[in-house]
């Protein structure tokens, strides 16, 4: 036997080669992580565009959106949105943003690509189950958008679908019969999806390591998606059966989430002895692990980027790690501060704000040691290393106002109020995309084999920068002034004043959102016309710089990669006269160094 | 500071079994495992690892589950004011029985057919018999899980009827649902013994599922004999 045959020999699956194998079905972990990355821009397209929708409603209340009639005759007749129709829009932004942009990019995207590279695989250990999870999760995203056109429009119930609303059906108003049973079950398939996922990343972490590769060698990035993975793993598989349960209530009759007696709109529910809290209860104990799930992938990714950028090590990886951990652990224990309002126990609320105010300490750790690190560093300034640096300001200046929130006393105040929505939009929302866009400006050459426009990367960064500060920033003052979130409109005399400032973050919506397009048309353009990219841009170290670029379908040719060194050998001096010695490198390096 | 050693960034050939021609499913090929010669020590050592801990993975996301459907059922049992006792369908001892038995009869089946990939094959006749009769057991068991359903309904108490029936279908339609995944996973090993492909660590995999859903069942049971 030759040896290429002997190399494909011990292939996870065969080379592909048709066209619905190498492009639709693929066992390839990169071809699925590109269709994870294309599924996510199409949903954050979709998502962006609803959020307009809502801002343009929130500004000009009485402005009619020509064509929006076509959409939905009911939810906006004659291209007014009416008040049911604008929840609608919400809880479908939301979804979105949440379930198919936030948790799908940083995660299942750039994951999917570069876990099994950065341990040195060829491909996950699963791979049937992989090409699995991705088109599991375009089912989940198509049942989601035919909420759209079915019967009364999408469920109005928002992305937390609280009961009993969400559990009555079409006595709960438009869109809560068929759309949000198409909702439960988006969501449902969707936690199939990322439970196969997860299985997936947990086991290559730790089954499929190449030699030398230990789990300190590991890049922050894989140790970022592992400990995500073990926080979907539990999240996901609670969600899974509080949707199938919340289902059930709608299409079977019954009564896990209804309580007796019920009244709505003159009409007595058919239902008996449910608990409206137990809904709440299963889907936030999804819900905050949830927010890390989105946010932790990007921070390794940061992490990965500033490092490789300021050529030298972090402060302290170890502390990263452990910060890390800490905060996923954490993450189960917090749930509760989001039912401050809901009628919990005084004593219950304080067991919830204590460990809310304790994950404060590692994210603060996170934050000084990329802070410290970067002090006196001479960091290349590119489009990923200014969009990390935007994740950090996003982090901190969302972060603030969690101090505030985690405090039962001050929440019960401000909980439904635009405060909220500037503070999980900035620190968890706006923060996780700039992760993405910083991994996209990272990681596209190797993808592609193109590099990006780096001015159109930076003026890109800087539109969105000032942009999504212009948007969220005021969502704080807006809360401070008792301007409720989720009205489709501010009749009420105390909050007109502040529909100038509406008018003004809706502007600033429209020019940021507009301001993507240079990312697209980059991300377009380059992937065909984009200068050609050397196999190591960035003079990185991990393992998927010393692949070509785009890397060969098996990863490493059919060859087992030897890892000698820690991820990060920055500032050490090569024989090549490089200012970095790469991790499947055999060179010594002086103790002290390594 | 480096030393001046300088390589070429360093990669091992992955070693691979002699193969007598490609295409062959028995020992090595990118299958893998084959014990079409009786000796899976030489596939074993060559091939690229499997994956050990997924299954572990998979049964913690399952318990995770099934955790959640019991606080639920806590939780909805402690706010209620229309909880009903239900008696239990006689029938479910049989099927826990059943269950009990399939994992005894997957266990020998697992020892025979270890044997017989171990380089024994002469001395074990028919290594897949015992499979054959842990999925008999397994398909008989989900029977009487859907004769229990029938029996309830019989007795007029249906999926809606009231919150102990819910939980009662929830309950056992979601281990169904999880059993018959573990029959698919029978089928599947049985299929590759017969065809000389099977990898030891499926088959071990596969054990672990059948075994773990007799120990959820064994938990649901009490649970349900508890509380409804």
């Amino acid at each position: 036997m030759d040896a290429t045959s002997a190399a494909h020999a011990a292939q996870h699956h065969a080379p592909p080669t048709s066209f619905i194998r190498k492009h639709v079905f693929s066992l390839d972990h990169k071809v699925i992580g590109k269709q994870y990355y294309a599924l996510a821009l199409v949903a954050v397209l979709i998502g962006m565009a609803l959020s307009w929708l809502m801002r343009i409603h929130l500004g000009w209340t009485d402005v009619a959106i020509p064509g929006l009639q076509v959409l939905s005759p009911n939810g906006a007749p004659g291209g007014k949105i009416t008040p049911e129709y604008y929840l609608s829009l919400m809880t479908m932004h939301a979804t979105l943003m949440v379930f198919f942009v936030l948790t799908t990019a940083p995660f299942a995207a750039f994951g999917n690509y570069f876990l099994p590279i950065q341990v040195g695989a060829e491909d996950m250990p699963f791979p049937h189950f992989n090409m699995m999870s991705f088109w599991t999760i375009f089912v989940g995203f198509c049942v989601l958008i035919s909420a759209f056109f079915v019967g009364d429009g999408p469920p109005l119930s928002g992305w937390t679908a609280y009961a009993p609303l969400s559990a009555i059906g079409k006595a709960g108003g438009p869109g809560q019969g068929t759309g949000q049973v198409l909702w439960a079950t988006a969501i449902c398939i969707f936690c199939i999806s990322q439970l196969l996922g997860a299985l997936n990343f947990i086991s290559t972490v730790l089954d499929m390591r190449t030699k030398g590769m230990t789990l300190a060698r590991l890049p922050v990035t894989v140790w970022a998606w592992f400990i995500t993975s073990c926080m979907g793993l539990t999240a996901f598989a609670v969600l899974m059966p509080a949707t199938i349960l919340l289902i059930l209530d709608h299409v079977a009759g019954t009564s896990f989430f209804v309580a007796s007696g019920l009244v709505i709109n003159d009409q007595l529910i058919p239902h008996s002895g449910g608990s409206t809290l137990l809904w709440q209860h299963l889907f936030w104990f999804f819900g905050h692990p949830e927010v890390y799930i989105a946010i932790v992938p990007g921070m390794g990714i940061v992490t990965h980027v500033l490092v490789t950028n300021m050529r030298r090590p972090m402060l302290s990886m170890k502390a990263i790690l452990y910060s890390f951990w800490a905060i996923a652990f954490l993450s189960y224990m917090v749930y509760g501060h989001h039912m401050f309002v809901s009628g919990m126990n005084p004593i219950s609320s304080l067991a919830f704000s204590f460990p809310t105010l304790l994950i404060t300490i590692p994210s603060t750790i996170l934050v000084l040691i990329w802070i410290g690190s970067l002090y006196g560093s001479k960091l290349r300034i590119n489009s990923a290393s200014l969009f990390a640096l935007g994740f950090i300001s996003m982090f901190v200046s969302g972060g603030v106002s969690g101090f505030f929130l985690a405090q039962p006393s001050i929440d019960i105040m401000l909980h439904a109020t635009y405060f909220v929505v500037g503070h999980f939009h900035m620190v968890m929302g706006v923060a996780a995309m700039f992760g993405i866009f910083s991994g996209t400006y990272f990681w596209f050459p190797k993808m592609t084999g193109r590099m990006m426009n780096e001015t159109l990367g930076k003026v890109h960064f800087w539109l969105t920068f000032v942009g999504t500060y212009c948007i969220f920033m005021p969502f704080h003052y807006l809360g401070w002034a008792a301007n409720v979130r989720r009205y489709a409109s501010f009749t009420d005399d105390y909050i007109k004043p502040l529909i100038p400032l509406h008018q003004f973050i809706t502007i600033a919506a429209l020019f940021t959102g507009a301001a993507q397009l240079i990312f697209i048309y980059n991300l377009i353009y380059s992937r065909f016309k984009g200068a050609p990219a050397p196999d190591n841009p960035w003079e990185g170290t991990s393992l998927e710089w010393s692949m070509s670029s785009p890397p060969p379908w098996n990863n490493f040719g059919g060859k087992d990669p030897v890892v000698y060194h820690d991820p990060y050998q920055y500032g050490v001096k090569s024989s090549t006269g490089t200012d970095y010695v790469m991790q499947n490198s055999p060179e010594k390096i002086a103790a002290g160094e390594d | 500071m480096a030393t001046t050693i300088h390589e070429p960034p360093n990669t091992e050939v992955r070693r691979q079994p002699a193969r007598r021609e490609a295409g062959n499913s028995g020992n090595g090929g990118w299958q893998n495992l084959a014990p079409s010669e009786g000796n899976l020590r030489a596939v074993d050592e060559y091939s690229p690892p499997p994956s050990s801990s997924a299954i572990w993975v998979g049964i913690a996301a399952i318990t995770m589950s099934f955790a959640a459907f019991t606080s639920a059922l806590i939780v909805r049992q402690g706010s209620s004011t229309d909880w009903r006792h239900i008696t239990l369908p006689s029938i479910l001892y049989l099927s826990t029985l059943l269950l009990l038995v399939s994992s005894v009869t997957l266990e020998v089946s697992r020892r025979r057919v270890a044997s017989f990939m171990g380089g024994l094959k002469g001395q074990v006749a028919s290594p897949g018999r015992w499979l054959y009769v842990t999925l008999s057991l397994g398909l008989l068991f989900v029977a009487c899980q859907y004769i229990a359903w029938l029996q309830l309904r019989s007795k007029g108490l249906y999926l809606a009827t009231n919150p102990n029936s819910s939980f009662f279908y929830v309950f056992t339609a979601m281990h169904a649902l999880h059993v018959l995944g573990g029959l698919g996973g029978l089928v599947r090993v049985i299929r590759k013994l017969s065809t000389s492909v099977l990898r030891r660590s499926t088959l071990d995999a596969t054990s672990y599922y059948w075994h773990f859903m007799g120990v959820l069942w064994l938990y649901l049971f009490l649970l349900l004999w508890m509380k409804l």
